[in-house]
């Protein structure tokens, strides 16, 4: 197989939020940048968000970036990194009047400004009461986010290269990054992009579950090239079910739907969420929510024939509200529900949705991994932003409008890192490596050349049906133990998976095989993490986590406030402290959670 | 969540298939695939023709209609596989199934959207507002930004422009339903300064006027969009400009 090299000075890995905000910064600065797309840009999956991007504009109600940081650290139960969280909650109005400036058709006041509405977890001073934060697109918000971006670099004139799908990280003998292996879907053709900076912003990895609201494409490319050129995956351990996807279809229903009045109930139609969390009530963070729900269902208060779903009720709110904020919604309800959203409460379930962990970077989106000196050495040449990276700012619960802050905050200062380290470099590349393409070519030759092999549909299943099983929404000693062995053995059948189709031209068959690569390294990252963090913390929530007045709700500080890293060769586990001084302001302090 | 069901029911399928690595000329094939109570979409049946068959080829992404990926001529009409409920189709019945029309065919129902997306980028799909940023958001009224409804949630799908017989016959001329849809939705954007520029952009005898409101574009549209409606409005602007 014949392998072209083409030279960039930066290769863009994936063009969904992250990759297209860090696209502008490059093209901007005039830079040969390649951005690598395995869809066409606006079919990413933050075409999929709804409910809003969180900034303190305060254009409704009084607010600080301040409360924003503090909201954010208590959301992630104090494992997100205190420094970085300072820098996203900071920089929020900067990066959301930009996007209004390239175009985005936000929702407006009667004043002009930009509409916000409530969303969960985000309180005023200091985890008061609700505040108005989420600045939001109808319930459209990362469609027209992800267009006015799309826009934004075709004024720009980026260069992508669409429906290629990146294979592997090329790193020389220091570890230095230089770029990737990647296929032309169309031909079927290998390159090599050879770049001084590469940026992976390929999102997250939803698709290692069973029922996920995540796209198809959401398969952790990048988290599966890092770990396979011997980066390790930080936090994998925690990701977020969001309390409400659509029973059975897994689409998702906005958190927007509760920040405009929605509420939940159980078979009786009593509004659960005000015996779990009597405050914020249907407006607590995530992992709280979804906890309540499947406890409810646990119970026998769950509603349906099989009592396995509760309502999402927004049937008290007037139909101009919402067919002008929710229409989507409305829209969604209706094709995946058979429900008419005015009428009839949403039968909603918690469903996998977002990976707070990821490829370990600092603040400045660049990629760091244990070494010599610190726990946080630089990887020359390489930067990793959005779903894919680990800043970490989400932790161990992720708020909801915080993705898709994260995605333009570190977009944004992953492309200014690499500009900056652009400037410094000499203008010749390099050197790649003799065995550059070595591990790409492996893969592909031994996927041609399987006989009486795997079928990719069934491994995939096989694994999505291990990860719903042993590492949902509650998790349990015995579970986990079972289910670290039994991702290792669909692990195995994904080492001989074996694909009929041989064509050259757009062989979707070879891409998913492909694409499964990748969801293994992620999914047996969480399990292998989760199996080993023996404490509750946010949304990792295990059985036989003890709790004492030294370890609240099974929260133990003095153990387990730290970062895992799980590294591919031999499964191994390190750990790294958490951030917890941030830039300028004092520490979030320790305490118990409680919404 | 699994919803554990008996009743299951086979879908037949008459399937456009062409692989050029393969091939020497496109067929039709005919398939089936048993399917249970959990699969409500076309995009769930595809999902397990797949399966069956790993060598059919189709693109989606999202699966619930808001990415664009999976636009397919079903039954003679353009639509979206994700968005096609399996219960519509009638009980025993092929469902055919082809590329989008009048675009070149890849392989089996992708096809190459080259055009398509050059037709788009030629209206200049950006913002234009050649003012001093301010320091905030710049200021627009509920009223105002209203006018972007209906326009601004279009998806990329290509289903109207490969409906509409005058994007078939002139491609490379005619901007498409789309295109002018986006065309639109920049000229009614109280932010944008272009107007008259985009106006220019579309006054030559193909790039609008070609559109001869057949209202194709509007009937298959998965996002309830009108195309047709936004080409009148900028018809009417040209007219408005020359009196």
């Amino acid at each position: 197989m014949k392998v072209t090299v083409r030279k960039f000075d930066a290769v863009i890995v994936g063009a969904g939020g992250a990759g297209l905000r860090a696209a502008i910064q490059l093209s901007e600065a005039g830079l040969k940048t390649a951005v690598l797309s395995k869809v066409f840009p606006t079919r990413s999956h933050t075409v999929a968000a709804q409910g809003g991007v969180a900034a303190s504009l305060g254009n409704s109600e009084e607010d600080h970036w301040h409360w924003h940081m503090y909201d954010t650290v208590k959301g992630s139960d104090w494992l997100g990194d205190q420094d970085a969280i300072e820098f996203m909650c900071k920089k929020a109005n900067e990066v959301v009047i930009e996007l209004e400036h390239y175009g985005m058709p936000f929702d407006r006041l009667d004043n002009g400004r930009i509409y916000q509405r409530p969303f969960g977890g985000h309180m005023s001073n200091f985890g008061e009461k609700p505040v108005r934060r989420s600045c939001a697109a109808a319930d459209r918000t990362g469609h027209a986010m992800l267009h006015a971006m799309y826009q934004r670099n075709v004024k720009a004139n980026t260069q992508f290269f669409v429906e290629w799908l990146a294979l592997d990280l090329i790193r020389n003998a220091e570890g230095d990054v230089l770029g990737v292996t990647a296929m032309e879907m169309e031909t079927g053709d290998l390159y090599a992009f050879h770049a001084k900076a590469t940026i992976f912003a390929t999102g997250g990895a939803g698709r290692i579950y069973y029922s996920s609201t995540n796209a198809f494409i959401n398969t952790g490319d990048g988290a599966g090239m890092a770990a396979r050129a011997g980066m390790p995956l930080e936090d994998m351990e925690f990701w977020q079910f969001h309390p409400t996807g659509v029973a059975g279809a897994g689409v998702l229903i906005t958190e927007g739907v509760r920040g405009e009045g929605g509420i939940l109930r159980n078979s009786q139609g009593e509004r659960f969420m005000e015996r779990y969390a009597p405050n914020a009530k249907d407006l607590a963070s995530r992992d709280v929510v979804s906890r309540a729900m499947v406890t409810e269902i646990n119970e026998g208060r769950g509603c349906g024939p099989n009592q396995d779903f509760v309502l999402l009720d927004i049937t008290h709110l007037p139909p101009e509200t919402i067919m002008k904020r929710l229409p989507g919604i409305h829209e969604i309800a209706w094709q995946f529900a058979g429900v008419d959203a005015l009428r009839e409460p949403i039968p909603v379930v918690p469903t996998c949705h977002y990976q707070m962990g990821g490829i370990p970077t600092n603040f400045k989106g660049q990629v760091v991994v244990p070494g010599k000196q610190s726990s946080n050495e630089v990887v020359p040449g390489f930067f990793a932003a959005g779903e894919c990276a680990c800043a970490s700012v989400h932790g161990a619960n992720r708020l909801g409008t915080n993705s898709l802050l994260d995605l333009l905050v570190f977009g944004k200062s992953a492309g200014e890192s690499a500009v900056e380290e652009l400037q410094q470099l000499p203008k010749s590349h390099k050197d790649l490596p003799a065995d550059a393409f070595e591990q790409t070519l492996a893969r592909l030759n031994r996927l041609d050349t399987q006989k009486d092999g795997a079928s990719v549909h069934e491994t995939q299943l096989a694994m999505q049906r291990s990860m719903q099983k042993h590492a949902g929404v509650f998790r349990f000693a015995d579970l986990l133990k079972q289910g670290v062995q039994k991702i290792l053995e669909v692990q195995k059948d994904v080492e001989r998976t074996e694909i009929k189709d041989k064509s050259k031209v757009f062989n979707t068959a070879r891409v998913e095989a492909l694409e499964l690569d990748n969801l293994i390294e992620v999914a047996v990252a969480t399990m292998v993490s989760a199996e080993a963090r023996k404490e509750s913390r946010g949304a990792h929530v295990r059985d036989d986590a003890p709790d004492t007045p030294e370890c609240p709700d099974g929260r133990d500080d003095a153990n387990w406030l730290k970062h895992s890293l799980w590294f591919k060769a031999e499964n191994r586990l390190d750990y790294k402290s958490v951030t917890l001084r941030p830039l300028t302001v004092d520490t979030i302090a320790l305490k118990k959670r409680a919404y | 969540m699994e919803i554990v069901t008996m009743t299951t029911r086979i879908l037949k399928f008459n399937i456009y298939r062409y692989d050029p690595d393969v091939d020497r000329k496109p067929y039709m094939q005919d398939i089936e695939v048993e399917v249970d109570a959990t699969d409500r979409k076309l995009l769930d049946a595809l999902v397990k023709l797949k399966a069956k068959d790993d060598s059919i080829a189709f693109r989606r992404s999202c699966r619930e209609g808001v990415c664009g990926s999976d636009g397919m001529n079903i039954n003679g009409t353009n639509g979206l596989a994700c968005l096609a409920d399996l219960n519509t189709f009638p009980d025993g019945k092929t469902i055919v199934l082809r590329p989008l029309p009048g675009l070149p065919v890849i392989r089996d129902l992708i096809v190459d959207m080259t055009q398509f997306f050059k037709q788009y980028h030629s209206i200049k799909p950006y913002l234009i507002n050649n003012d001093p940023l301010p320091e905030r958001e710049r200021l627009q009224s509920p009223e105002e930004r209203e006018e972007l409804n209906g326009l601004y949630e279009c998806i990329l799908c290509a289903c109207c422009s490969t409906a509409c017989p005058t994007f078939w016959w002139n491609p490379d001329k005619f901007v498409g339903p789309a295109g002018l849809l986006a065309a639109y939705r920049f000229i009614a954007d109280t932010r944008d300064q272009a107007t008259n520029e985009r106006l220019d952009n579309l006054e030559d005898p193909y790039r609008l006027f070609r559109c001869h409101t057949i209202m194709n574009c509007v009937e298959v549209c998965p996002k309830g969009l009108n195309p047709t409606k936004a080409i009148g409005k900028i018809k009417d602007m040209m007219v408005r400009r020359i009196i």
